[in-house]
């Protein structure tokens, strides 16, 4: 089981990379939420698996039986769902706002549609050694 | 606080507190009551020396960070009761004379707050018995030199001055730092009467002699010792009473400060004594070349100042008592006369409109208080009896010829820099304010009495002090030479000391001075022709170094800030999949964990992997979405049967959220739908991706293959109902255990809410402007 | 939004229901699965299908305070709950507190309860104020 959960883990973060390598942003963004997923499987995994028992002290005991499961991992992938879909959320607007603003969701066009209205290179703020250069050349 | 600790801050303190008035006030009344504070600085440090018993030197030691191993705390002995005299004294006469030179000018106001923080930070650096505390105040320095010589900031060359002079000290700086902290690590002590006293383990310590040449590499950057005088004379695009003050009677002396400070430690050893002597007459010797081929009136005096420096660092590194005495009496000698020829020379540009000492002569008329400063000034200079200046040249001769066996070669040379130094002192009293008249821009008239004041008090003292020289010496010198040598010493200073071999020396090099002034108009000429002193100066070295690392920065950041997403990305992946790899492949391959077969479960990890490739692959957007839903169904269902129930429900939720807002958004985004990778890109975004993913992969196996340590879990597991009175252990954790940590989560969400919609309402206004 | 009949008339459920089922998560979440993460979430995802079927504008009258309200009134909870560790002044922030009225029913009262009313209000604020901004900024 364990290996076999390595290597879905493997896989997930294969499709997000791969996504992520993407040219246009909704798909980066899918990555970026498929490669959260595969983080907090792995911590899971690292927290170790195999048994079904949810950590519960049983009533009338004092401390968790033997069997049941590490809840440290859980307690921290809890939380890092819940923050993972708010910066997805965050993300996504920031998607929306670049193709209202570029009328592109291409991160390489947005690249282009930034250029032309871009500092001359002349008036760039330089090290004066360098602005001195300039101006003796 | 004690009295010395009141006694000690207090300089500092009135620096302080007249740099936030000055900035109220504005203009001349700023630079007046910074006066005002120097002069009262000074009085507190005369009633301070005064005030002190048995001659022990006052001590303070309020502060201090026993954490980090430093002493801290301030001391006021000879040495520094010198310099502080003269940074605050010189400092009251040239604010006094900054208010009126650059009367009307609207950064004046900034130039007095500058020059009195500049004063707070030379104090500190002067009195600092604790050499973190001495590196603090010294980097200060040469901060608020950099603005002060940038003053001119619409200049290009006073930016290049500027920043010339800050990357060359504060490069200097670093190594001084990193010798510091070496020379306190052997010590034991960051304390500096403490190192003092350790002098055995300080020299015994293996590192010894490194601490020591960074030590002096970065008081020699500071001191504008060669090769790195050229900073010096750049630096005279400050405006005048910047270079009377900074570079040539204070800033410029801290280097020369701390190697006499030290030099109790080292003066015994031959590496020292080379070094100091090698670089102090080679620096001399260029300081008096280079003054002999310039003929603004500014950088003259910068290289004579480069001159004197050398002078002090050669007579701190020749190790006997008069050597000491010698250097405490050039010091304050030159700080004196220097000063006030500085504020001269401003003065002559300030009524005459140039500082070309060819275009200017015969000025006594026009200017005699002007005239009268210059030429008591010159005359100690050229070291004329009855000035101080004499008093200083015979006992550095004395000393130069006391030296061990290269005293021949330290003497002629120094004869000839003397020599250079009479005829320069000549230019500026003769030249200048005697001979024929010549025509200046502007109609030439004594200034005001607040700029006369600095040069003529300044040079009067160098006569006063020359006509009873003992008196300055029992006041003054002594307990500075005694701070130098680490043992007390009476400095026998006398005006005649009768027919001696020095008295000859002394009348050899006003000869040879006056005759090099004869011939001045037309030797420097040819010496300015020589054009290899341009070209292979090490100015010319410190251009190209700063250039390479301009053009090397420049080529990093093309390379590394190409401005392509998809380039980063892939960058980030593959560091992020190769390193890892990297390690395992070092520690021997992957163990395989101990794996039962596989069970029913397993469904979920299929649902997940499948749903990764099918969004990996999707056509669409709309497809896509659907199968990042079964990714979070499946993963999911992997948290329930994994004994997860709480994280089970959260990302169920989450993911139904999840695909009803991707759902909604992304799919009305008019988006080109497929892919538009090309088959090429493709296929290499491909292996990095499965090169990550296998990376990971084995990474997870070769963690599940290594022992675990339950201790933390079980801790939970123990304490969860115990401390936390709750049965889900989960939730214990969350909210008590680790509750700052959920704190600053749902911080961070709510952050993360406000970011989103602050986004959206501004979307009605355009993120740049002009769009 | 053009909501279907059932949606429609199963509304006030769709809201309600979610509801009650998310304070019950919230209370007994110390105890069992449930708490103030899994709580909120239940809690918006109902008030985001409530959106869905009757618009945003009845779903945020529902809420009578606007999401980034329910957001710092969460924080605040959260934030105040471990003020009260101080009435022991050798605790840490955020030590819990716990009193065990004497009645039958065994309901530790604590502290704790009171920070997972402020996850669960924060949850709430941000995840409605997320999608709606989001979803609504499509829908007008």
């Amino acid at each position: 089981m364990e290996t076999a959960l390595a290597l879905t883990i493997g896989v997930l973060v294969a499709a997000a990379a791969y996504l992520l390598l993407a040219r246009d942003l909704p798909r980066a963004l899918l990555g970026f939420v498929l490669l959260g997923t595969g983080a907090n499987l792995a911590i899971l995994a690292a927290g170790r698996v195999g048994t079904m028992a949810p950590p519960l002290v049983a009533s009338g005991a004092e401390a968790l039986a033997a069997g049941a499961a590490n809840p440290l991992p859980q307690a921290l992938v809890l939380t890092a769902i819940v923050i993972g879909f708010g910066l997805a959320a965050f993300a996504l607007v920031l998607v929306m706002r670049a193709h209202a603003e570029f009328g592109t969701a291409c991160a390489e066009d947005m690249d282009e549609a930034e250029r032309p209205d871009e500092v001359p290179a002349t008036a760039r703020p330089a090290l004066a050694p360098a602005a001195a250069r300039k101006e003796a050349a | 606080m004690a009295f010395p600790d009141i006694a000690l801050v207090l300089p500092l303190a009135i620096g302080l507190v007249a740099a936030a008035l000055a900035a109220r006030l504005g203009g001349h009344r700023a630079a007046i009551a910074g006066s005002v504070a120097a002069g009262l600085a000074f009085l507190a440090y005369v009633l301070v020396s005064a005030g002190a018993e048995g001659g022990a030197a006052p001590a303070s030691a309020f502060w201090s960070v026993p954490s980090l191993g430093i002493a801290g705390g301030l001391r006021l002995d000879g040495l520094s009761l010198l310099l502080a005299l003269l940074i605050t004294g010189i400092g009251a006469l040239v604010l006094l004379y900054a208010g009126r030179y650059l009367q009307g000018d609207p950064r004046l106001t900034r130039l007095v707050v500058l020059l009195l923080l500049f004063m707070v930070a030379m104090l500190g650096a002067v009195t600092a018995d604790d050499v973190i505390t001495l590196f603090v105040f010294w980097e200060l320095t040469s901060i608020a030199s950099f603005f002060l010589v940038g003053y001119d900031h619409e200049k290009a060359g006073a930016r290049k001055a500027a920043l010339q002079a800050l990357l060359v000290t504060g490069g200097g700086g670093l190594a001084l730092l990193a010798g510091l902290i070496l020379v306190a690590m052997a010590a034991g002590t960051t304390s500096l009467s403490g190192i003092i006293a350790a002098r055995e383990a300080v020299l015994a310590h293996p590192a010894a002699m490194p601490a020591m040449l960074l030590v002096v590499l970065g008081c020699f950057t500071k001191s504008a010792q060669f090769p790195f005088h050229f900073w010096l004379p750049n630096a005279m695009a400050a405006p005048t009473p910047v270079s009377a003050y900074l570079h040539s009677a204070t800033m410029v002396k801290l280097g020369v400060y701390l190697l006499a400070r030290l030099s109790p430690v080292y003066q015994s050893e031959a590496l020292w004594q080379d070094l100091l002597t090698g670089a102090g007459l080679l620096t001399a010797a260029t300081g008096a070349l280079l003054a002999l081929r310039e003929n603004d009136l500014k950088r003259v005096l910068a290289y004579t100042t480069v001159t004197a420096l050398g002078t002090l660092v050669l007579l701190i590194g020749i190790a006997p008592d008069l050597s000491a005495t010698a250097a405490v009496t050039f010091l304050l000698v030159h700080a004196l006369y220097k000063a006030a020829l500085f504020l001269v020379a401003g003065i002559l540009d300030h009524e005459t409109g140039t500082r070309d000492a060819a275009a200017l002569g015969g000025l006594r008329h026009a200017m005699p208080w002007t005239a009268a400063a210059a030429v008591l000034a010159a005359l100690s200079m050229a070291g004329l009896p009855p000035f101080v200046g004499f008093v200083a040249k015979e006992i550095v001769y004395e000393a130069k010829l006391a030296t061990g066996g290269a005293a021949g070669v330290v003497a002629g040379i120094g004869f000839l820099v003397n020599a250079a130094m009479v005829a320069v002192a000549g230019l500026l009293s003769w030249r200048i304010f005697f001979g024929p008249r010549r025509p200046t821009p502007r109609a030439p008239h004594d200034p005001p009495k607040s700029m006369l004041a600095g040069p003529v008090l300044l040079a009067s003292l160098g006569l006063l002090a020359g006509a009873a020289p003992g008196l300055v010496g029992a006041w003054l010198l002594d307990d500075a030479a005694t701070a130098i040598l680490g043992r007390p010493v009476e400095v026998p200073l006398k005006l005649w000391h009768g027919f001696t071999p020095v008295l000859a020396m002394s009348a050899a090099t006003i000869a040879l001075g006056l005759l090099i002034l004869l011939g001045w108009e037309r030797l420097m000429p040819r010496l300015r022709g020589v054009a290899a002193m341009d070209r292979f100066g090490p100015s010319r070295g410190y251009d190209r170094a700063l250039a390479r690392v301009i053009d090397f920065a420049e080529g990093t950041t093309r390379a590394v800030q190409h401005g392509s997403l998809r380039g980063y990305m892939r960058t980030l992946l593959l560091v992020a999949a190769l390193a890892p790899l990297a390690v395992l492949l070092a520690r021997g391959g992957v163990d395989l964990p101990e794996s039962g077969g596989l069970d029913p479960r397993a469904f979920a990890f299929g649902l997940v992997a499948l749903g990764a490739v099918a969004t990996a692959l999707a056509r669409s957007t709309f497809a896509a979405v659907m199968a990042v839903g079964l990714v979070g169904f499946g993963t999911a269902l992997v948290f329930l049967t994994h004994g997860a129930p709480d994280v089970a429900l959260t990302q169920f939720t989450v993911e139904v959220l999840l695909v009803v807002i991707l759902a909604t958004v992304l799919i009305r985004l008019p988006v080109k739908a497929r892919d538009i990778r090309t088959p090429r890109q493709r296929a290499g975004d491909a292996a990095v991706a499965v090169a990550l993913g296998g990376s990971v992969a084995m990474l997870l196996l070769a963690v599940l293959a290594s022992p675990f340590d339950p201790r933390l879990g079980e801790w939970f597991g123990e304490n969860s109902v115990p401390a936390g009175h709750g049965r889900n252990v989960v939730n214990v954790i969350l909210v008590d255990f680790r509750a700052l940590d959920t704190l600053g989560e749902i911080a961070v969400l709510a952050i993360a809410a406000f970011a989103v919609i602050a986004l959206l309402r501004g979307a009605a206004r355009p993120l740049r402007p002009g769009n | 939004m053009d909501a279907s009949l059932i949606l429609r008339v199963s509304a006030p459920l769709l809201l309600w229901v979610p509801m009650a089922v998310s304070v019950y998560l919230l209370i007994r979440g110390h105890n069992a699965p449930g708490g103030g993460f899994v709580g909120g979430l239940v809690a918006s995802a109902g008030l985001v299908f409530y959106a869905i079927s009757r618009g945003q504008e009845a779903a945020l009258r529902a809420m009578r305070l606007p999401p980034a309200s329910w957001c710092g009134i969460g924080l605040l909870t959260a934030l105040g709950s471990g003020l009260l560790a101080w009435l022991d002044p050798s605790a840490g922030y955020l030590t819990h507190r716990w009193w065990f009225p004497d009645i039958s029913v065994t309901l530790p009262l604590g502290t704790a309860l009171v920070f997972d009313i402020g996850v669960y209000l924060t949850v709430i604020g941000t995840i409605t104020a997320m999608v709606f901004a989001l979803v609504g900024e499509e829908t007008g």
